[in-house]
């Protein structure tokens, strides 16, 4: 029999209603996948058999007589952030130890309505806080990629590390995460997976561990483009319990995956090409245009002069979000406690153990800009320029611009415990240079495997849609998936 | 602007996060390496610039000030890591 797991998940269905086989062996096949190789990759901070087996009977109930959803039979990993019903949800921190939550996330609960099976959750960094899975309090996630002729562990991305490993890695058929300053989209472009960021209020936050309320935004990572459209049908939607949900239609994305971009105008921010920018990114880049040109679309030059202010401006309002949101883990509630004197002792001992050393430092940051005296220097200052950088977006689009096209990262995967990164907070935040404007304007984006480097290992290009047309982001994406050719998966070491 | 060590230990028991003493300049540094990032907002003229309160261009939907949920303690308290009769417990407050 073939390999189950390296189907994508369009074919898994198809082979599910066709009864080439059933969602209890491909479950097995998943679940044999991640034992075998969880050790090497530490993809998955819980593994769920069980539950995953007894989904994939029922849904297996509803196939042998051609019932089911959208996803039925489908096997997916969560990242550890979506609080799912009594299991694990930590956000791959201390300070949640032994969280199981009473209740499900909406964003979930879509994806089992629609027959999909639970494996289990999947590491990221600690409270989505980072770009390289380092600051998981599991220990990092190892990218399923190797520079050739190395032996040397690479980071998968971050935050959803853990997502885009295992879909990279074929330990599920696709994987929930969340994306605040880049977070679906860096891991994706360091794996040679497809992440889609929706547009800010697509997918319901309810349920989902908060880090920066007004970025925070759910999202597929999957194996191709196709794919991550099915589990974004399934997982959008209004939802009355957040307030920031929009009622807005969700349509079947698939189906506008392969519409193509023949007569679309394709913006090329300026500002974007970057000093320093690694000759082959910016070769990917040109490719990309020349491929949506090859295929009836426009290319305009564009110009979105408040770029370089993005990233800066995303760390304060979300470290200031953060510093807020975080304030409900004291001890008292839920997780890890740590006894003092008093009471004000036992918050700072417990959150002083709780929070690894990113997540203090950025509560930190966000306390201060927050503080008496700095708050208009640094916070109101900051949603100023985001409004200049959302009026830049909207610019583009008023002149006829139907989709930005823009490189993922501004590198490939880096080592595990790379010392310059460690030493410079900044120089790991510049990961999401091309990413956080995006969330800054509420916009969707997705990111597609385009091309390799030297080193074989992948690179990703950016697509930057207006807000609610994540369709038109999905054809393009699938042109330059198709163009591209579409070798993106990792030799098997582990 | 940049932190000296009694800022860090100030924003320390703001957030209710106990700093050891070993710990304020290794803070500090890295504090200073973000405030001096973002200072290049500096640059940026905003005047009669509204600052973002929302990205999609929406006003809070309400609902009406109804019971709609609840009725559970037990669930509400069951992730503490010390509760009695559905209460959680906290070291003693008033004297």
């Amino acid at each position: 029999m073939t390999d189950l797991t390296k189907l994508s998940l369009a074919d898994a269905s198809k082979g599910l209603k066709a009864k080439s086989f059933t969602a209890t062996e491909l479950t097995g096949a998943y679940l044999k996948a991640i034992e075998a190789a969880n050790p090497s990759l530490n993809a998955y901070v819980a593994v769920t058999p069980e539950q995953a087996l007894d989904m994939a009977k029922a849904s297996d109930e509803k196939l042998v007589q051609g019932q089911g959803g959208a996803l039925e039979g489908i096997p997916v990993g969560i990242k550890d952030l979506f609080g799912t019903k009594g299991v694990h949800t930590q956000a791959a921190s201390h300070i949640l130890d032994g969280f199981k939550p009473e209740y499900e996330s909406t964003v979930t609960s879509n994806l089992w309505r629609d027959g999909a099976v639970m494996l289990g959750k999947l590491n990221m960094d600690e409270f989505a806080m980072g770009s390289s899975n380092e600051t998981s309090y599991y220990g990092p996630v190892v990218s399923p990629f190797r520079a050739e002729g190395s032996n040397a562990g690479l980071v998968p991305g971050g935050s959803s590390g853990g997502s885009a490993a295992a879909v990279s890695a074929w330990l599920c058929a696709g994987a929930t995460a969340t994306d605040t300053g880049g977070s679906i989209r860096q891991p994706a472009a360091l794996t040679g997976t497809v992440g889609m960021k929706p547009t800010y209020g697509r997918c319901s936050r309810w349920g989902v561990v908060a880090f920066a309320s007004s970025l925070d935004q759910a999202g597929p990572i999957a194996r191709t483009v196709e794919d991550a459209a099915l589990l974004m049908t399934s997982m959008s939607g209004f939802d009355p319990k957040d307030s920031t949900s929009v009622d807005i239609a969700v349509p079947d994305f698939a189906a506008a995956v392969e519409r193509g971009v023949k007569g679309l105008t394709i913006g090329v921010p300026r500002e974007y090409r970057m000093d320093g920018m690694p000759g082959e990114i910016e070769k990917l880049w040109s490719q990309g245009l020349e491929w949506l040109k090859a295929e009836g679309a426009v290319v305009k030059d564009i110009s979105l002069p408040h770029t370089k202010y993005a990233l800066p401006a995303y760390y304060i309002v979300a470290p200031a979000e953060a510093s807020s949101n975080l304030a409900r883990y004291d001890g008292v509630k839920y997780g890890l406690r740590v006894s003092g004197k008093d009471i004000t002792d036992m918050y700072e001992l417990t959150r002083a153990a709780g929070f690894g050393r990113e997540v203090k430092r950025r509560i930190m940051i966000g306390t201060y800009v927050l503080s008496a005296g700095y708050f208009d220097a640094y916070y109101v200052k900051a949603q100023k320029v985001r409004t200049l950088i959302k009026k830049d977006f909207e610019d583009a689009f008023n002149a006829g611009v139907d989709a930005i096209l823009t490189p993922a990262t501004p590198s490939t995967a880096f080592g595990i415990g790379d010392e310059t990164l460690a030493a410079d907070p900044v120089a790991m935040y510049m990961q999401d240079v091309f990413t956080v404007t995006v969330n800054m304007a509420g916009l969707p984006g997705i990111a597609v495997p385009a091309g390799k480097d030297a080193k074989g290992l992948p690179l990703g290009l950016q697509l930057i849609g207006k807000p609610f047309d994540e369709e038109t982001l999905f054809a393009a994406g699938r042109v330059i998936e198709k163009a591209a050719g579409g070798d993106f998966a990792p030799k098997q070491w582990w | 602007m940049s932190v000296d060590a009694a800022t860090v230990k100030r924003i320390g028991r703001l957030a209710r996060i106990r700093i050891e003493e070993g710990e304020v300049e290794g803070y500090r540094n890295e504090l200073n390496a973000i405030l001096g990032f973002v200072e290049q907002l500096g640059e940026v003229n905003v005047d009669g610039v509204e600052p973002m309160t929302s990205v999609t261009p929406m006003s809070l939907r309400r609902r009406d000030d109804v019971i709609s949920d609840g009725g559970y303690p037990e669930k509400i308290v069951s992730n503490a890591p010390l509760t009695e009769d559905n209460f959680f417990m906290v070291p003693k407050v008033i004297e």
